[in-house]
């Protein structure tokens, strides 16, 4: 857009009503022959509609609409016009209030159909995210991943967990490597610690035969402010409240 | 063929009255005055509705550009400045769907908001308040220039803001 610069702040005063006399009839002028003034002009009104809806929203009276229907109904059906019948007439005003009402049903057709490809573009654009996320958390959760802790060189391989949380959105990952077997009816059971009050149970789970596992997303209360987290033996079905010491415990970075 | 008229301007009144009165009402001050210039737009698009030109603008942004000038001229005391046939508006935005009109009153509320407030008291001074740049300069005890700049900035930062 290369709007002629020295008009562009007269446009903006012509669209405000502003510009009168030999200021308004240059630009009027300039305007007939210059497709992108008259563009610009075109975007500055509809600039200012949007304006216009920052007026607080107020319903009108329903007397109004009684009024406005009223005057309608007293109106003459016709304007009075030379060497025209008014019954020639009727079908051509009607015709132009259905036009506009048609006009207007086209009108939401076509931004109707304008959403609809919207949506498809962010339909498959959610999709593209939702096979990227799948991927990632398939690659976490897989039993066969290759699971490697790096250490300090010479440390013999020490249990280890990883809870990555997301308070906001009461999201929890947690990832564990080298965990010693367990007794069939015992499992591992991972604790929130609140800031105050009671552990929360964050999930029961048991290692694969290389120690690892995994805990996605468990249930949990909504944006609960973690302390550490810390692990438990409990039996298979999990407890509500730690039954053993605490073998494992970590707090936030 | 009568009722039918009727009924249409009953659906356009019911779609579009609440934007018109919004605005006639905000710049007038006057719920009587507001009601007063609700029913003159909207009977004159019922006698002249040959005055909307669908391919030049649509309805729902035709409507709030004229009620604005025409509440503009209104407050002014001055005879309509332009012809609202030559109105022309660059196709969005149509606030004619309820849930599109309350989405964009949300986005400018929030635009407005956001836009520093010298900005924004200039927009509304000349927009609803009808105020020349220079009587805002004078108003404002800011240089004439910087509220040319101001006005206009803030009008380009809406159109970025919505994306047009």
């Amino acid at each position: 857009m290369s709007v002629h610069e020295q008009f562009a702040e007269e446009l903006v005063l012509l669209a405000l009503g502003e510009l009168t006399g030999e200021r308004r009839t240059s630009v009027e002028h300039h305007l007939q022959g210059c497709t992108d003034c008259r563009e610009e002009l075109m975007k500055l009104q509809s600039d200012l509609a949007r304006l216009a809806l920052s007026a607080p929203q107020v319903a009108p009276p329903a007397r109004a609409r009684t009024r406005l229907m009223d005057a309608v109904a007293r109106e003459p059906r016709v304007a009075p016009r030379p060497k025209r019948t008014p019954w020639m007439l009727v079908p051509a005003f009607s015709a132009a209030v259905l036009l506009i009402a048609a006009a207007l049903l086209w009108q939401q057709n076509a931004r109707l159909r304008q959403k609809i490809a919207g949506l498809q573009t962010d339909l498959t654009d959610r999709q593209a995210q939702l096979a990227e996320a799948k991927q990632i958390v398939a690659t976490l959760t897989a039993t066969d991943a290759m699971r490697v802790t790096l250490v300090a060189a010479k440390t013999p391989p020490q249990p280890q967990g990883k809870a990555i949380y997301l308070r906001d959105r009461s999201s929890l990952i947690f990832l564990a490597s080298n965990l010693p077997a367990l007794p069939p009816e015992k499992a591992y059971e991972l604790w929130l610690i609140p800031q105050t009050g009671a552990p929360i149970p964050a999930g029961v789970f048991k290692p694969d035969a290389r120690g690892s596992a995994t805990v996605i997303e468990p249930p949990l209360p909504n944006r609960v402010e973690a302390k550490a987290f810390a692990i438990t033996v409990e039996p298979e079905t999990g407890s509500s409240a730690p039954t053993s010491a605490i073998l494992m415990v970590g707090a936030g970075e | 063929m009568r009722a039918g008229d009727e009924t249409a301007m009953e659906a356009l009144y019911d779609r579009y009255s609440g934007l018109v009165y919004s605005i006639s009402l905000r710049v007038l001050r006057d719920t009587s005055g507001a009601e007063d210039l609700l029913q003159e737009i909207f009977l004159q698009l019922w006698r002249k509705p040959g005055s909307f030109d669908p391919s030049r603008s649509s309805l729902g942004p035709w409507l709030a550009v004229i009620t604005r000038n025409r509440a503009i001229d209104m407050l002014r005391k001055r005879r309509p400045e332009s012809s609202i046939e030559d109105l022309m508006i660059a196709t969005p935005p149509d606030f004619a769907d309820r849930v599109e009109q309350s989405w964009a009153v949300d986005k400018i509320g929030d635009a407005l908001i956001k836009m520093p407030p010298d900005q924004r008291k200039a927009l509304e001074m000349a927009y609803f308040d009808g105020l020349t740049h220079s009587e805002i300069a004078a108003k404002t005890g800011e240089p004439l220039g910087t509220i040319k700049t101001r006005i206009r900035s803030g009008l380009l930062s809406l159109r970025r803001i919505f994306g047009t």
